[in-house]
């Protein structure tokens, strides 16, 4: 967040653009279907995360319920195809379209609530939303949508044969959403979420609308989750409210985000890299003793790293750096006094 | 037409009156001190006027418009800028940045907010500490801080509540200096303040609460001659001294 020190954080872009550049050709290296399905995954969960840091991060506001405007998107793209027998495309807009008024509606109310209460209402409104979608006759409530076999290709964004367009696809969504936030970042939104974020009432006297600003940071984060949403269900064949509107893809959300670091561009990049091998394959080796060996490392991974710094991996960077630097200057820093609250 | 104009405001908290039937005017460039022992309702009435509390009866226009009912933020956009007795910088945000959330009120460019933030980092005197966690400055600097960030709003009034509490006496006359130094552009005065020698000589006109009820409005000069506010407030032997102090700087 600082635009007059930008040349230390040089070196840092260079070092990620040169990874992005690597990033397209992992599939021709990996050719081996699990290794691209990982990577599919660490980009698409990169990318949930990162919408979810938009509101959960930077503005502060610990939301439980982005599954909900994930599986809106997802129902999105599989009423479009299997319903109305359409290509996808449309059905991913309406679906984030309607996520995004969706999350404006219940967050309104939600957003006089502050802190843990916030946290609270959100969990709530996932289980509504998943028994309303287990119900709902229109979208074949707990059946779910199964996908007829369609012609490959990206005019449906379906392949059968293939993970690599999957992962291209991926690629360009983790693109968008990570520019998406990059910008806010750096422009005037992104202040104004973080001001919210420290102190509320600072930031009103100012002249800051905080709810007006935390509407459409829920909004945007509503938005960039449903087309995650349709990702996935593209990429699975099927939806059904289990698999995309219950609390554990919340967590899934949440904890990704916390474990990198909320409020920091490669946060969701970071915790993603971390956990979804780790999850996939501790699944494909230790699935076989009945499952829940991977959710058990995934919950001491969390534990160890947010009771040692609860800004998460980017936070340890930042630990290590300033550690590093605090021992070349050590001198200069003797004399100097700190400042009382 | 006066800058603000406060009528016949009243706020209670269940059957505390902390504001009753107060009244006053703040003409546009003046400097306005609002004082009284504690517990006058000065932070009430601060609290009124930015929006922060919904009066129970009159009403507050500011440049002719009615503000009773404005929340806080809105009240900012018009050019009502306040300050808080207990400080609210933005911790894990440097002091520059600090800065720059007040520019971006009128300045949504960011070349242009930068360049406003710069200019306020000066006034305040913050360029040592521009880069440093503004959790981490100290006291008199976050409460300069808090300054430079309300100014960097480009205010019409700016209302500050005990800025001067708690420093040390040459933190106390460069903030004195400051104030006056912005006076001089344009900027209008609200200033709560218990450092009488910082808003006495510098004040146009002195209002006088306690127990909610506004007791004196006036100079300075027959604020500290009013028996009523020497009862309430000053103390005898303090009146003196503030009499002694003026009959210097006149005779200077």
């Amino acid at each position: 967040m600082n635009i007059i020190k930008f040349k230390k954080k040089d070196v840092y872009w260079y070092l990620f653009i040169i990874f992005l550049v690597l990033i397209p050709l992992v599939p021709f290296i990996a050719n081996n279907s699990f290794i691209q399905h990982v990577f599919i995954l660490i980009l698409l969960f990169a990318s949930m995360s990162q919408s979810w840091n938009i509101l959960g991060g930077y503005a502060g506001q610990v939301s439980f319920g982005h599954s909900v405007f994930f599986g809106i998107g997802a129902y999105g793209a599989g009423m479009a195809v299997v319903k109305y027998g359409m290509v996808p495309w449309p059905g991913v807009l309406i679906g984030a379209f309607i996520a995004s008024i969706v999350a404006v509606i219940i967050s309104y109310p939600c957003f006089k609530l502050k802190g843990h209460y916030f946290a609270i209402a959100t969990f709530a409104i996932v289980e509504i939303f998943n028994r309303l979608f287990m119900v709902w006759y229109w979208v074949e409530g707990a059946l779910g949508l199964d996908y007829p076999l369609v012609e490959v290709g990206w005019k449906n964004f379906m392949w059968y044969d293939t993970k690599i367009p999957y992962y291209y696809g991926a690629l360009i969504l983790f693109i968008v959403i990570f520019g998406v936030v990059r910008w806010i970042e750096k422009n005037r939104f992104g202040y104004y979420l973080v001001a919210v974020r420290e102190d509320q009432e600072a930031a009103e006297s100012i002249g800051i609308n905080s709810t007006m600003v935390k509407l459409t940071a829920m909004a945007i984060s509503a938005f960039l989750a449903a087309l995650c949403g349709a990702f996935f269900v593209q990429y699975n064949f099927r939806v059904d409210p289990p698999m995309v509107m219950s609390l554990s893809m919340s967590m899934t959300f949440v904890l990704i985000t916390i474990l990198g670091g909320a409020g920091t561009i490669l946060g969701p990049l970071m915790g993603a890299l971390i956990l979804i091998p780790l999850q996939e394959y501790s699944r494909a080796l230790w699935g076989g003793f009945g499952g829940g060996i991977d959710l058990i490392i995934f919950g001491i991974i969390i534990v160890v790293v947010v009771v040692r710094q609860p800004r998460g991996i980017m936070g340890m960077i930042s630990d290590i750096k300033k550690y590093s630097q605090s021992n070349k200057k050590i001198n200069f820093n003797i004399g100097k006094d700190k400042g009382g609250e | 037409m006066a800058l603000l104009e406060v009528h016949n405001v009243t706020k209670k908290f269940g059957s505390l009156i902390a504001n009753h039937d107060v009244s006053f005017n703040i003409e546009e460039g003046q400097i306005v001190g609002l004082i009284g022992p504690n517990g006058a309702g000065k932070t009430t009435m601060f609290n009124c006027v930015s929006g922060l509390y919904r009066v129970n009866e009159g009403k507050v226009l500011f440049n002719g418009i009615d503000i009773t009912e404005f929340p806080p933020y809105r009240v900012a956009k018009l050019g009502a800028v306040r300050t808080f007795q207990i400080v609210h910088p933005l911790k894990d945000m440097t002091v520059f940045d600090n800065i720059l959330m007040g520019a971006y009120l009128r300045e949504p460019n960011n070349q242009k907010a930068i360049e406003i933030a710069e200019n306020c980092i000066k006034i305040g005197y913050l360029s040592e500490v521009k880069n440093k966690r503004a959790g981490d400055i100290t006291i008199g600097l976050k409460k300069r801080l808090e300054l430079a960030r309300a100014l960097a709003t480009g205010p019409k009034l700016l209302m500050l509540d005990e800025s001067m509490a708690g420093l040390t006496s040459t933190e106390v006359k460069e903030s004195v200096e400051l104030v006056k130094n912005l006076r001089d552009t344009g900027i209008t005065f609200l200033i709560v303040e218990h450092v009488m020698e910082a808003i006495m000589p510098i004040a146009d006109k002195v209002v006088v609460l306690d127990g909610g009820i506004k007791i004196a409005e006036g100079k300075p000069e027959e604020i500290i001659k009013n028996e009523q506010v020497i009862e309430a407030y000053f103390g005898k032997k303090y009146s003196k001294k503030l009499q002694a102090a003026k009959g210097v700087e006149k005779s200077v």
